[in-house]
């Protein structure tokens, strides 16, 4: 029960560090090339800035959901939960 | 990292660390962790409008990641969060309505602060006292004992025969709800329960998970794991709705959301997942804290002056 727990643990400490590094490499490459653009948008088309907004949030929700979910599958022999 | 749209300096470990520490929560009770996030956004010199904006795109990203989660683990009744979305933008629309006539009476802040603070209370009191009663009646009738093929998604209310009342009320049309093990129950019942939800949301701000989870599951008798995801559901497309309307208004620093929704994508999934390993009145006894902080914050807001 001990080792199963610790295995676990270490498991998903795997799994933050891969999902870290993922996410830093999003934060520097995708976020930093679309604020020009969104900012843009903020200030002149406001309707589309809106639309572009939940569609940016819903794609990436999605996207992460599959990426952990992937992750978790990966790190963990097959088992999701 | 500079946030433009909204002109801000925040780190992006802070906004990601929240996300989690909220979709942790998101993905356990089914709410949207507005209560947090809101003066999470608050303490790092975000503006008000941008902070309740940008709070609901965040909701809704790490509620589709909650949501994806339990509709897996077949939590999810699609019928009923769909019914329930369309009275839920109802209510917040008469919501925001309300708080506008209050400004224009002068008295928001006080009546809001009221209101709230005795709905948040009355929730958690009634909560405790019904999740307590059904886990001391479980304990009687079975104690020490697990009957062999009964999992933690196995329902029961020590407020059940309400529930079947409400569902024997019998005004046409009548809709089942195969999914939640409802058999027959009357659409406005569902209709009023969301758009009491939504009024909630327009009149306190945030998605109102913590009126609706509840509601679900002693209103309409859904089980409490069917009631966390069906509402994670149901504030994909009321927060959307939000969201939209926000940031026509210029309130919602999308990059801010999108920063925050990579740690909630992580802590949604833990906390949907770690749904499996509690049993209905557990859960609930353990929501029974969370609108006891909302209670808190409207206090010393009200007590301070000061908004968190």
């Amino acid at each position: 029960m001990k080792a199963e727990a610790s295995g676990t643990l270490r498991a998903f400490l795997l799994e933050l560090a891969v999902y870290a590094v993922f996410v830093t490499g999003y934060f520097f490459l995708v976020l930093h090339f679309l604020s020009g653009w969104l900012q843009d948008l903020h200030l002149h088309h406001v309707k589309t800035y809106a639309l572009v907004a939940i569609v940016l949030i819903i794609g990436q929700a999605v996207v992460l959901e599959s990426v952990t979910t992937w992750l978790f599958r990966l790190l963990r022999g097959g088992r999701s939960e | 990292m500079f946030f433009p749209i909204s002109n801000s300096h925040i780190s992006p470990i802070y906004l990601a660390v929240s996300g989690f520490v909220i979709g942790i929560l998101g993905g356990f009770f089914g709410v949207g962790g507005s209560f947090i996030a809101g003066p999470a956004l608050r303490a790092v010199g975000l503006d008000w409008n941008f902070a309740i904006g940008t709070d609901l795109a965040h909701i809704v990203g790490k509620s589709v990641v909650a949501a994806k989660r339990h509709r897996a683990l077949g939590n999810v009744d699609l019928r009923l969060g769909f019914i329930m979305a369309f009275g839920t933008m109802g209510g917040a629309e008469v919501g925001a309505q309300l708080i506008q006539m209050l400004k224009r009476a002068g008295n928001v802040n006080l009546v809001v602060s009221i209101v709230s603070i005795a709905i948040y209370v009355s929730i958690s009191s009634f909560m405790i006292w019904e999740a307590w009663r059904t886990l001391q009646f479980q304990k009687k009738r079975r104690p020490r004992t697990k009957v062999p093929g009964t999992t933690a998604k196995e329902d029961e209310s020590s407020f059940s025969h309400r529930t079947r009342a409400i569902q024997r009320f019998h005004l046409w049309p009548m809709i089942s709800l195969p999914t939640s093990g409802v058999t027959a129950i009357s659409l406005w019942v569902i209709v009023l329960v969301s758009f009491i939800g939504g009024l909630f949301s327009g009149f306190l701000g945030g998605g109102a998970g913590y009126i609706r989870m509840p509601m679900l599951v002693y209103v309409l008798g859904i089980p409490t794991h069917l009631a966390v995801g069906t509402d994670l559901f149901e504030i994909i497309i009321s927060a959307s709705y939000g969201t939209f309307s926000h940031a026509t208004k210029g309130n919602v620093d999308i990059l801010i959301a999108l920063v925050m929704n990579t740690g909630a994508a992580i802590g949604a999934q833990i906390g949907a997942i770690s749904t499996q390993y509690f049993a209905g009145p557990k859960i609930r006894l353990a929501f029974v804290p969370l609108p006891l902080i909302g209670a808190a914050i409207v206090i010393y807001t009200l007590m301070t002056g000061h908004k968190l």
